[in-house]
């Protein structure tokens, strides 16, 4: 329906997990627990990102497409678009 | 990094304990819960222990206790909880607490004795009066027992017509059951002369006056109450009225027995309480002395603790403190140890539940990395790729936090429920697996297994129906078309955050998904195994055994990198380069990855790069490589090393340090000082011992369990593809049949609203039950079995044993 861009998406969630990921340990305050924070943090940073970019690299060059019944079809032509 | 990187450094500490300050030092190091104490006198038996008096002495007290706690449960009372502080009292007071105690018990049984006599004498009184009473309405049926509602009075009646003759009366009172039974043996024993009368029967016999002795033998048989019947009617009432005055003196003093054994009752609920504290911290005390040495030289107790090294200090502050006192002074240093210490972890309430799920699989050996700090995030993350509903993970979110923000109510806190307290006792854990549901939900774009459209679809209905001339009645002539990303238009770009919510609508749902999911699970396991073997280079290099990382672990990594990592480049390659213009010829990964391995070519699959093949074969036999050097280069590099030792070494001195050893199995165990040596300062001795065939076959074992686990652990990971397909479709199918059955009910607003309040009821008992519960309790499970097993194996050896100190606290709760 709409055109989506791959780079714009890239971008953003790259620097939104790279600041908690990577800038995000700068600042956890001195404590006993600052060792387990900025562990949390990292992790956190790495499996949310990463599981977001399977899902968009799996979608990127799709070989097949989707198999809708005609009803689905005359509904999303007529009223969604 | 905080303490949960690693054990914290535990030292052993010898105590020395003057024998006057011994009992309050010990008794001060059970409030702190500083030390683990070692049993010195293992060899010796429990009754030959120095303090086993003592020891004795405190459990016969616990036992008069218990028939105490006993007696005021049977009176009905609840023993209030002990209040305050009660610290464990010194030996001389043990003495006033147990004649104190000893003193309430006597008091308790003798009142309770004297209740009990009173009270069956009072009963006697009163089945004596009933009989009486019975007797002057022989013949009346209904008469009816006051108090002895189960005996039956059995009287003679005077018969009227025999008056000349002399008739004895014999009274008493029998149980119902055995009236038959003593009726008819008393008239076969006096042959017919007698007249029993029980109140039922009514039959006037004969009784002559000899056979009185044979009656009353009779009725002690039975044991029936017999009792005086006085002729007279006048003397019969006399001594009713005489019974009546009896039983009523005897009620007051029943009264008043009753009055003091409440009050004892009351003196005991005092004592017992602080009581019961107290003699239970003193024969932890006890006990922890009898694990002490005796140095009879000195006149002070020995004892071996461990100890955290930073609570040193403080161990040495409360000693210093407690010994004062007496005026005499307890000291505490540490000595070098060759065995494992404890390992000691120290949580707050968050991370203890995730440090609890790893200790379930096996404490840490000493100094060994901790996997728990990563898997606060990991778990809860696996857990999430098995579940992702946004509606599920919203429910279990909430859920949990409703327990965390209650948590410090004292009625929560309070429960009893085992369910309950398993369920608050993860609070956290369940926390963060909501949160991180909600997310895989948002990128598996399911909520209550329905999509949602955050963003507009990437793909086109519309260009697609344009281009390929799909007309009104061409669409009625088909039921199934399919897009095809081909035509212009059609695929308009990748859904920026999640799955695309046209593949909801699509018949072909599951298998786009399944591709996706099932390449997700490999990806996530590669990397999260190549995790493990990283964290075992930390332990290398803690335990000073560098050798293994150029020997072990990077031929690990080459091999899991070489082949899986490489399926995972295979997959990420074909995602980017691999276009929908050439979709029908598109290679397999499968099949590439499978002749990878034979070495053997498809020619209908085409090469998803040039040069390929090159590129697999020396991958495969680069991997091939690595288990040689895997399986022999650690034994080799320490055997070598073995011999470079013994042969600077002078020979009389190798000698000596055998017979050493011979004396000692302890110190040549090979799986703590033979393999991993503590980092700055080892003698020398236990390296000496080292037996080639045992570090080989170790070796072996490890690369056999490294290298076919690689294989079957990346396989084992295809369960996160498998739960969240079973999540995906069951979610789906209770929406089918249920809501969306209730929504489509009625065209009236009416109607539909009625009908959907039992229907909404059961979608969500169902949701709760099998979705929530159900499913993630299965999700959990295998998450906890792919940390435990495919995560772990590469690092972790679980094989140690917790610092367990001595403490009270339990017995403060």
């Amino acid at each position: 329906m709409t055109a989506h861009s791959f780079a714009l998406p890239v971008i953003i969630f790259t620097t939104f997990w790279g600041l908690v990921g990577i800038a995000g340990p700068w600042f956890v305050p001195k404590g006993p627990n600052r060792g387990v924070i900025i562990t949390m943090l990292v992790a956190t940073a790495v499996c949310c990102y990463l599981f977001w970019l399977i899902a968009i690299l799996a979608q990127l060059n799709p070989l097949f497409g989707p198999q809708l019944k005609n009803e689905t079809i005359w509904y999303v032509r007529f009223l969604w678009e | 990094m905080g303490s949960m990187f690693r054990s914290e450094e535990v030292a052993l500490v010898q105590l020395f304990l003057p024998t006057a300050a011994a009992y309050t030092c010990v008794s001060r190091l059970g409030e702190l819960g500083l030390v683990e104490f070692r049993d010195l006198n293992a060899s010796v038996s429990a009754f030959q222990r120095r303090f086993v008096v003592d020891v004795r002495r405190c459990e016969e007290l616990e036992k008069t206790f218990t028939f105490l706690q006993e007696e005021v449960r049977r009176a009905g009372l609840v023993l209030p909880p002990p209040k305050g502080r009660l610290p464990a009292p010194p030996p001389r007071d043990l003495l006033r607490i147990q004649e104190e105690t000893e003193r309430l018990a006597q008091e308790l049984r003798d009142v309770r004795g004297n209740q009990q006599a009173l009270r069956a004498q009072l009963h006697q009184l009163q089945l004596h009066a009933a009989v009486l009473r019975q007797g002057h309405e022989p013949q009346l049926a209904a008469a009816h027992t006051d108090g002895a509602s189960e005996r039956t009075p059995l009287l003679q009646a005077p018969g009227g017509p025999h008056q000349d003759l002399r008739v004895n009366f014999v009274a008493g009172a029998v149980e119902p059951h055995k009236a038959p039974a003593l009726e008819r043996l008393l008239w076969r024993a006096c042959r017919g002369f007698l007249i029993a009368s029980f109140r039922e029967l009514e039959q006037p016999l004969e009784h002559p006056v000899t056979i009185g002795q044979k009656i009353r033998k009779i009725t002690d048989c039975f044991h029936c109450h017999v009792f005086p019947f006085l002729q007279q009617e006048e003397a019969r009432l006399g001594a009713l009225q005489q019974l009546q005055q009896q039983s009523q003196e005897l009620q007051e003093v029943l009264g008043e027995t009753e009055r003091f054994l409440s009050q004892v009752l009351g003196r005991v609920l005092q004592l017992l309480p602080p009581g019961q504290v107290q003699v239970h911290k003193m024969k932890a005390v006890y006990l922890a002395l009898n694990q002490c040495s005796v140095s009879t030289t000195h006149k002070c107790l020995i004892a071996e603790a461990w100890c955290s090294v930073r609570d040193l200090p403080a161990l040495q502050e409360a000693l210093r403190d407690s010994s004062m006192e007496e005026g005499v002074s307890a000291v505490a240093h540490r000595i070098p140890c060759r065995d494992m210490p404890p390992t000691l972890i120290r949580t707050n309430r968050f991370t203890a539940s995730f440090q609890g799920i790893v200790d379930a699989y096996g404490v840490g050996r000493y100094q060994e990395v901790n996997p728990a700090p990563y898997t606060i995030i990991t778990f809860p993350f696996l857990f999430a790729v098995m579940f992702g509903d946004v509606g599920h993970g919203l429910l279990m979110f909430l859920f949990a936090l409703a327990m965390v923000l209650a948590e410090n109510r004292p009625a929560v806190k309070a429960a009893q429920n085992e369910i309950w307290q398993t369920f608050f006792r993860g609070r956290y854990l369940l926390l963060l697996m909501g949160l991180f549901s909600i997310y895989t939900g948002f990128i598996y774009n399911e909520c209550f297994s329905r999509a949602t459209s955050i963003f507009p679809s990437g793909w086109s209905v519309a260009a697609m129906a344009n281009q390929s001339g799909w007309s009104d009645a061409f669409l009625a002539q088909h039921t199934m078309l399919t897009l095809d990303p081909n035509v212009t238009g059609v695929f308009l770009g990748p859904y920026p955050f999640g799955i695309d919510p046209i593949w909801s609508l699509a018949a072909n749902h599951l298998s786009f998904l399944n591709s996706f999911k099932m390449k997700m699970s490999v990806i996530l396991g590669v990397v999260h195994m190549a995790f493990g073997v990283v964290l075992g280079v930390f332990n290398h290099v803690h335990f000073g055994q560098r050798h293994r990382l150029l020997l072990e672990t990077l031929p690990e990594l080459t091999f899991l990198l070489g082949l899986f990592g490489y399926l995972v480049f295979l997959v990420i390659y074909k995602w980017l380069c691999v276009w929908a213009a050439r979709a029908a010829s598109a290679p397999s990964i499968l099949i590439h990855f499978i002749n990878m391995f034979l070495f053997s070519h498809s020619p209908s699959n085409r090469l998803l790069y040039p040069r390929q093949e090159v590129v697999q074969a020396t991958l495969v036999v680069l991997a091939l490589a690595m288990v040689p050097i895997l399986l022999l280069g650690t034994p080799l590099h320490l055997l070598h090393r073995h011999r470079r030792r013994l042969r600077r070494r002078p020979a009389d001195r190798q000698e000596e340090n055998k017979a050493g050893l011979l004396d000692l199995p302890d110190a040549s165990v090979n799986g703590w000082s033979s393999d991993e040596e503590k980092a700055g300062g080892l003698d020398d001795e236990e390296e000496a011992e080292l037996v080639p065939s045992e570090v080989l076959m170790h070796q072996a074992i490890h690369t056999i369990e490294f290298c076919l686990g690689c294989v079957s652990n990346t396989a084992s990971y295809l369960r996160l593809w498998a739960l969240s397909l079973a999540h995906a479709q069951l979610s789906e199918v209770l929406w089918a049949m249920v809501m969306r059955i209730g929504l489509g009910l009625g065209r009236e607003v009416g109607v539909a609203a009625v009908v959907l309040v039992p229907i909404f009821a059961a979608f969500a008992v169902m949701t709760v039950a099998i979705l929530l519960v159900m499913e993630g309790l299965s999700a959990f499970l295998h998450a906890l079995r792919l940390h435990w097993v495919e995560f772990q194996n590469k690092f972790y050896s679980g094989t140690g044993y917790k610092l367990s100190p001595f403490t009270f606290a339990a017995t403060d709760d």
